[in-house]
């Protein structure tokens, strides 16, 4: 798992259609590889969480996320992209 | 795999509870930099500091932005300035200081620390040359922070110094009047200097640090604040410190891998993380409302010193499972200017001087960013730092004093520096003086280590 170059996209915001299409749609612009998604509605509100392949991707992270949170901006939803090591420090002795 | 649940708190933490990375900070050791020729040794000092951290700032913000974690400061600590420029036919020592405020401007780090002395059991010449520069150099600087050493639980307190400071930190007040005495915001004067503390502005590198070092300060009051609210107000003693605990536990292991991840792409060796709950200005970044969330009315009241003991254990021993190499201060931080529960604290009469002093004895670090009149004696201040400084050489622990004697403030008037260091209400000191005992001079002798109640 070390060395899997796996990334963890979270998207909260209000519910509405096509956030999921608009998100794997960058993804596989940029030939990121969508391993597992998860999500859950509170109400009106959509917390969504991805989990992708980076190691074929054909942009650096830092572009990804840029991309990813102009999406974001379109759907109107708060989209952020991070490294999987971050969480699994914290989560796992 | 990592559960949903898991997830969604980490980016809770940092997006609505003020989690970060507080500071990188780069140490370089200056040894080799002395020279008998003050202008060679500030410019092989500023050819080090540029070279090394070259890259701290960039590496700092790459980061932040593939593991998404909010890294607040990188900043540079520097081998103690006495021990260097001693070499030196100097005898003014304020170029040493604008040398490392042209190196962390050219690197673009907003603080640098090792502008210090370690005086606690004698002054050297060059120690009392550094000293003696101190309201220069900082008046004319902005990015240097300085530390004096006056004592050590080995060593005692070394009064001629602790008398010295005081003077010296009325006078770096007069020096910034024009700023609320601004230039005592990065003066910190010190009983049991660690050597490898990150947090500004008492950051040095020690003598027993390698040639360069990475060491990690967290941060993260918000999120102990919001774990304690979210409990039942009936939780235990045992609830609350297992729930701190925890919350610490996770703080820290962020620290851990930023640290490491730091060290290794600047190719230097990683050394500790700081375990502290460091507080910001910001709204719920407060170790003081952790207190308050406890159940206590206002942070100084009665109960505040044992609620205060209880967290600080708890992300002590949170912390240390979760990182390999613990360090610096590693505790919570009590600072009044920089944190927005404490300036309310002092506003509404509940936080006294002596409260905070109370306090100091079980947490780290000291008497931290307090603003006192301007018109409070030389000799109050050192008694003021001997106090403290007894506190920590009795207590086996580092205690340290960041006061700022604000040139024409009175009692309740407010000072402003800005920014991470925040504005604070001036508080009362006791009028009565200590002038005879400190005019004795001589060095306190260091406590007996056994007979220990």
């Amino acid at each position: 798992m070390e060395n899997a170059q796996r990334i963890i996209v979270t998207v909260l915001g209000r519910d509405r259609v096509g956030i999921i299409a608009g998100v794997a749609g960058v993804l596989a612009e940029h030939n990121a590889n969508i391993l597992d998604v998860s999500q859950t509605i509170l109400q009106e509100f959509l917390a969504m969480i991805m989990i992708a392949d980076i190691s074929r991707c054909t942009v650096d992270l830092g572009t990804l996320k840029d991309r990813l949170a102009e999406a974001g901006r379109e759907l109107g939803v708060r989209i952020d992209a991070q490294h999987e090591d971050a969480f699994v420090c914290m989560h796992r002795i | 795999m990592l559960a949903f649940h898991e997830i969604l708190e980490s980016i809770q933490m940092i997006q609505e509870e003020n989690l970060d990375i507080r500071t990188i900070t780069l140490g370089v050791s200056l040894m080799d930099c002395a020279d008998a020729d003050a202008l060679s040794a500030c410019r092989k000092a500023y050819d080090k500091i540029t070279r090394c951290a070259a890259r701290l700032v960039e590496v700092g913000e790459s980061i932040q932005r593939e593991y998404g974690i909010p890294i607040v400061n990188k900043r540079i600590a520097v081998t103690p300035v006495a021990l260097v420029a001693g070499a030196s036919d100097a005898t003014d020592y304020t170029c040493f200081a604008r040398t490392l405020e042209d190196a962390a401007s050219a690197v673009g780090v907003n603080f640098i620390g090792g502008f210090a002395a370690l005086v606690h059991k004698g002054v050297t010449r060059s120690d009392r040359l550094l000293i003696e520069s101190l309201p220069a150099a900082l008046s004319e600087t902005e990015r240097v922070c300085a530390a004096v050493n006056v004592a050590t639980t080995k060593a005692g307190i070394n009064m001629d110094a602790v008398a010295l400071m005081g003077r010296v930190v009325k006078e770096t007040a007069a020096r910034t009047a024009d700023r609320d005495g601004i230039g005592c915001t990065r003066l910190v004067v010190f009983a049991n200097a660690p050597e490898d503390n990150p947090f500004m502005a008492g950051a040095f590198h020690g003598v027993g640090e390698p040639e360069c070092v990475v060491n990690v300060g967290v941060s993260g009051p918000g999120v102990v604040k919001r774990a304690v609210e979210k409990m039942p107000r009936n939780a235990d003693m045992g609830l609350l410190s297992e729930k701190i605990k925890k919350m610490a536990f996770k703080i820290t292991r962020m620290g851990e891998f930023v640290g490491r991840e730091a060290a290794r792409r600047l190719g230097v060796p990683f050394g500790i993380v700081d375990l502290s709950l460091a507080p910001t200005p910001a709204v719920g970044d407060s170790v003081a409302e952790i207190i308050e969330a406890m159940g206590l009315e206002r942070c100084g009241g009665p109960g505040t010193t044992a609620a205060l003991a209880l967290l600080n254990d708890a992300v002590k021993k949170g912390g240390a499972m979760a990182s390999a190499y613990v360090g610096g201060l590693s505790g919570a931080f009590i600072p009044v200017s920089e944190d927005a529960g404490m300036v309310r604290a002092v506003a509404a009469g509940a936080l006294s001087l002596e409260k905070l002093e109370a306090m100091t004895s079980i947490c780290s670090v000291g008497l931290d960013m307090i603003a006192v009149p301007g018109d409070t004696p030389a000799e109050t201040i050192a008694a003021i730092i001997a106090d403290e400084a007894s506190i920590g050489v009795v207590n086996h622990k580092t205690t340290a004093v960041r006061i700022i004697p604000a040139p024409g403030k009175k009692p309740g008037d407010r000072v402003e520096f800005g920014g991470l260091l925040g504005g604070a209400p001036v508080m009362a000191v006791s009028r009565f003086s200590p002038a005879g005992f400190i005019a004795r001079g001589g060095r306190i002798p260091a406590p007996v280590q056994s007979l220990g109640n």
